[in-house]
């Protein structure tokens, strides 16, 4: 029963340039109530690794730099 | 992955399983009650930001505050919109500690809105009596909640989610099995008593936009403590009472009559006019939806536009900053500027939760559930319409109650072989190289549940749902996960598969229509009181399928005359019935 990936788009979008994990934060992953964000280690910056997502917002509110939106998952938009 | 025998186990008095909004409570209660007590906090997501009031709530639904309500009025309207099947001395004892814990609540620091006087200005929305207390700037909750978890030294462990609680040898709970859900670490923990607090069976029907997690319920609730509750023994209750909600249509959130109600706002069709007497959201009301949903005069909406500015203003402001904070981006993109036109509405997939309607854990005014040591909280306990500030006073009477009962019991044993069959079935997946995703197993069950099981019920069409969980069952051993995460998916896909066919069971145990919508048999129409005026539970049966029977009401300790039974059967506006 082999597998195959289908790619798709991702509701949650990370500022590269304002996101400060390469200095340890991880606020975003901690708080999200279904676990979908991660850290890129060798970008250093967040970014959504499963779209399953509540459009629930807690990551957006919490970043201390702003750096995360929240967009509709495109099939609700 | 290695799985040998090296699991941590640890021992604690009380174990809370879910921090979201009961659980955080209970545990802050069970420390109070007796602080040399070693009460642990379960969480599967993190405690700060988990489960249905993570951004916040609106207001509350149901708070019972003197000189606006009496405990008594209030029993009967949820005896009433519950179409007569509850156990009142579970909804009275919420009443009595309903106006305690606002206040307490208060004195946390939970903003509800007072008027000149300092008094609580509470606003009319249900059929009867007066009970919605707006919050408008609640979205501080998890908060405050976090700041008494502190405070009390709980100890809480996040990202562990319970996968089965453990029993011993005379039936009683003995403990719990954990997966973390990023690292697949297996942990047990020996309890004296848990407390289940793990809300709604959120994931059980599929939205209809079709993405999974674009549920009405916070989707990490899948169902989770319907199943653990279920394998460990104990009765369930009113699982054939589904919750149905209404909704934004695709955005699948709260639109939110409640909060707009007091401000003059109002369900309508699409010709604007209002068609049921009360937005407070009841079977009852949800069938007179459906039916001006599917009319000619459909589809429903909420209707804003006639509001002056201000008005308007100060529900934007509401609705788009608590609760369901991306409201207002959903609206954005569908140019649904609630000045200039109303906002469509939809009804909302199926799924169980007492919070909102009463399907749940049976238990008693003590959040006592049928199996010792176990207790329910919040929205998966059998106390209907019992909402936010119901999960917070059954978490309270649940940490109390589970404190006593620590003092007078010892540690079950546990049991090697439950332990080491639950590792090997919770493992499974990570194990196969190949299969079929936890994604798409999750997808065609709920997809089965909307086509075999979603109102309008009929007979035969539950009966070949059934069939076809039968076969998901079967195709078990295939499901395979790649990492931690999907793992976590595929062990909700199984409690979501255990609810499916309760939820079928049970539903075709009760050959009547009852409760509007939410049990709308098409070939039992009717309500027959001479044969279902009962409780239905289901229980795990000796061939590992639900077996359903018939519990007896207990005698009611509030009367209702004649007029107040029939209230909710009036919903719809007369004008406006075909
Ligand atoms: C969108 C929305 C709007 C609402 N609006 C209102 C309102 O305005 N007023 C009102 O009174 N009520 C409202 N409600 C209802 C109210 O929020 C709920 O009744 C109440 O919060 C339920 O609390 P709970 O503790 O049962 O569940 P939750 O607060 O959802 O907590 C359940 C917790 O259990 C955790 N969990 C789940 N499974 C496991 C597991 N296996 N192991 C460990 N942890 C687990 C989850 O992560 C979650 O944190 C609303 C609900 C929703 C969804
Ligand atoms: S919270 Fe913000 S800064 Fe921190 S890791 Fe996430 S995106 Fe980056
Ligand atoms: S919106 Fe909610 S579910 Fe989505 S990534 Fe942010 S916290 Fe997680």
């Amino acid at each position: 029963m082999p597998l195959a990936y289908t790619p798709t788009n991702v509701p949650v979008t990370i500022n590269a340039d304002a996101c400060i994990a390469d200095k340890g934060c991880t606020v975003c992953v901690d708080v999200c109530p279904l676990d979908v964000l991660a850290i890129d280690m060798a970008k250093g910056t967040a970014y959504m690794k499963y779209d399953e997502c509540w459009y629930c917002m807690p990551c957006e509110a919490d970043c201390p730099t702003n750096a995360v939106t929240v967009s509709i998952p495109y099939l609700l938009r | 992955m290695t799985t040998d025998n090296s699991e941590t186990i640890m021992q604690v008095d009380v174990l809370v399983i879910g921090g979201g909004t009961a659980g955080p409570m209970a545990a802050v209660k069970a420390k109070q009650a007796n602080p040399k007590l070693n009460v642990v906090l379960l969480e599967k997501a993190n405690v700060k930001r988990s489960g249905c009031i993570s951004m916040g709530m609106d207001g509350l639904n149901n708070a019972v505050i003197p000189g606006h309500a009496t405990p008594e009025q209030y029993v009967k309207e949820i005896t009433v919109a519950n179409d007569g099947i509850v156990n009142q001395k579970t909804v009275m004892a919420y009443a009595q500690k309903s106006f305690d814990m606002i206040n307490l609540l208060d004195s946390w620091g939970v903003k509800f809105e007072k008027d000149e006087t300092g008094d609580y200005n509470v606003k009319k929305v249900h059929h009867m009596g007066t009970y919605v207390l707006p919050m408008p700037e609640g979205h501080h909750m998890k908060r405050i909640l976090y700041r008494q978890l502190k405070k009390h030294r709980v100890k809480v462990i996040n990202r562990f989610m319970v996968t089965r609680l453990l029993t011993g040898k005379h039936g009683e709970l003995a403990g719990a099995v954990l997966l973390n859900s990023r690292t697949a670490e297996i942990a047990v923990i020996q309890a004296k008593a848990v407390i289940l607090c793990t809300g709604a069976a959120g994931r059980l029907g599929l939205p209809s936009s079709g993405y999974l997690f674009g549920t009405y319920e916070n989707p990490t609730n899948a169902g989770d403590g319907y199943a653990l509750a279920y394998h460990a023994g104990a009765e369930l209750s009113g699982l054939e009472c589904y919750q149905i909600n209404p909704l934004i249509k695709d955005y699948n959130g709260p639109a939110c009559a409640y909060v707009t109600g007091p401000f003059g706002g109002y369900t309508a069709n699409a010709e604007g006019q209002r068609f049921i007497e009360c937005d407070y959201w009841s079977g009852q009301m949800m069938l007179e939806f459906y039916r001006e949903l599917e009319s000619g005069r459909g589809p429903v909406f909420l209707k804003l536009d006639h509001l002056a500015e201000e008005t308007i203003d100060e529900i934007e402001v509401i609705l788009h900053s608590n609760e369901r904070p991306s409201r207002g981006r959903f609206h954005e993109r569908r140019g649904n500027n609630y000045r200039e036109r109303m906002v469509e509405m939809h009804i909302s997939e199926i799924g169980f939760c007492s919070g909102h309607s009463a399907s749940g854990v049976w238990v008693d005014e003590n959040a006592r559930t049928t199996v010792p040591g176990i207790y329910a909280a919040g929205d998966l306990a059998c106390v209907p319409h019992n909402y936010m500030l119901g999960a917070f006073v059954y978490g309270a009477i649940a940490g109390q109650d589970a404190a006593e009962y620590c003092a007078g019991h010892e540690f079950a044993e546990l049991d090697m072989q439950q332990i080491e069959m639950e590792k090997a079935r919770v493992l499974a997946p990570l194990q196969r190289q190949d299969g079929i995703t936890p994604y798409q197993m999750e997808y065609k069950l709920r997809r089965m549940v909307n086509d075999y099981l979603q109102p309008p019920k009929v007979t035969k069409k539950m009966e070949i749902g059934m069939e076809r969980f039968s076969e998901i069952r079967d195709d078990l051993q295939y499901l395979c996960a790649s990492d931690p995460h999907e793992l976590m998916r595929a062990t909700e896909m199984q409690f979501i598969l255990d609810c499916a066919e309760m939820a079928a069971a049970a539903s075709l145990y009760r050959t009547e229509s009852r409760w509007g919508l939410y049990h709308y048999r098409v070939d039992y129409p009717q309500t027959d009181d001479a044969n279902w005026y009962c409780h239905v539970q289901t229980i795990k049966g000796d061939t590992d399928q639900p077996e359903c029977f018939k519990r007896e009401i207990a005698p009611y300790i509030v009367e209702l005359n004649d007029e107040e039974k029939g209230a909710y059967s009036k919903l719809r506006v007369a004008s406006t019935s075909a």
